[in-house]
């Protein structure tokens, strides 16, 4: 039973930090330079994440290095999102087969 | 129907993230048996966090008998970025977005979901964000369960091909939108390097708080030397 208050403590906590901005946050951001910051942060959210960690994602990094270049290809001609994704695990597999 | 479609445009958006997912909560699944947990409480966690870096910390503290407060405030710390997400988010809402849908919405804002739900020029609709939730849970709590059951039953081959897909997920939004506007393609740049940076020269940064450093640092640099002309800004939705 002990684990299951620990459980709710941490979902709890998890839920607060993500409902409050988002459900009571409602007017507009005035300053031009905070909506400009607002633009570009879901891509340097993404790019943090991406990098270096791509290269450790497979467990190899020659695989890795495969997949993330077949993956910008793909990215670079604008095909969808799904097929770009599929594409990075698509190189990953082949790299791994050598 | 629009709703209808935005519904299923949302879980098609998902679709790459719950494959990720999968495999990333494999891994978790795993772990967290390993820690001494059963694998309804691996599971448990997955459906009421759906995080992963606050989860291993969570599984963590559990293992190691760590106080409630201490498990509060780590997870509070871990996940910060997700207010920073929220507030961004909270810019471009469709009106019809009201506070109740904001209180059950609130629970998928996750790196992933906030990157294809903010990417979209149209503003973000319930049905659209509930769609990406749904396939994304479903795909984080379905890898829990595996991984913490089955344990290293899957072959190494796949798993290691999954583990690449939410990262190419990440460089399908990033590079043609870098192509397109040299301010992204310099934030991105920027937060490549601090995070490459922080890894490597102070690793004891947790990868919560790396994201938060890049996030603050890239946006606010491109902010200042790529200005964007007010006419292309949101002034949609009201």
């Amino acid at each position: 039973m002990k684990t299951a208050v620990y459980i709710l403590v941490m979902a709890g906590a998890t839920y607060l930090i993500r409902m409050m901005p988002f459900a009571f946050f409602t007017k507009k951001i005035e300053s031009r330079f905070i909506r400009n910051m607002l633009y570009y942060m879901p891509y340097a959210v993404l790019t943090a994440m991406t990098i270096p960690s791509i290269f450790e994602s497979t467990g190899s990094l020659l695989t890795a290095a495969v997949g993330t270049a077949a993956a910008f290809i793909a990215a670079y001609a604008e095909l969808p999102l799904i097929v770009v994704a599929l594409a990075a695990a698509a190189g990953v597999f082949a790299a791994g087969l050598f | 129907m629009k709703k209808r479609r935005e519904f299923f445009g949302g879980v098609l958006a998902g679709v790459p993230i719950a494959l990720g997912y999968l495999s990333v909560s494999f891994a978790f699944g795993i772990s967290a048996v390993r820690a001494g947990l059963s694998c309804l409480e691996a599971s448990a966690i997955s459906l009421s966090c759906l995080t992963s870096a606050g989860q291993v910390a969570g599984v963590d503290i559990i293992a190691s008998g760590g106080t409630l407060l201490e498990m509060a405030a780590v997870q509070f710390t871990i996940n910060l970025r997700y207010a920073l997400m929220g507030i961004s988010l909270s810019q471009n809402l469709h009106k019809s977005f009201t506070l109740p849908h904001r209180l059950i919405a609130a629970y998928g804002i996750t790196d992933e979901i906030f990157a294809v739900c903010s990417v979209r020029e149209q503003p973000l609709t319930p049905a659209f964000m509930y769609g990406a939730v749904m396939i994304s849970t479903a795909g984080w709590i379905t890898g829990t369960f595996v991984g913490a059951f089955a344990g290293s039953a899957l072959p190494e081959a796949v798993t290691s091909a999954l583990g690449i897909v939410i990262y190419g997920m990440f460089i399908a939004i990033i590079v043609p939108a870098a192509k397109k506007n040299a301010g992204v393609l310099f934030a991105a740049l920027l937060a490549a390097a601090v995070s490459v940076g922080c890894r490597h020269f102070a690793p004891k940064i947790s990868s919560g708080f790396t994201v938060i450093i890049c996030a603050l640092a890239a946006s606010a640099a491109a902010a200042a030397l790529f200005p964007r002309a007010d006419e292309e800004e949101q002034v949609s939705g009201e």
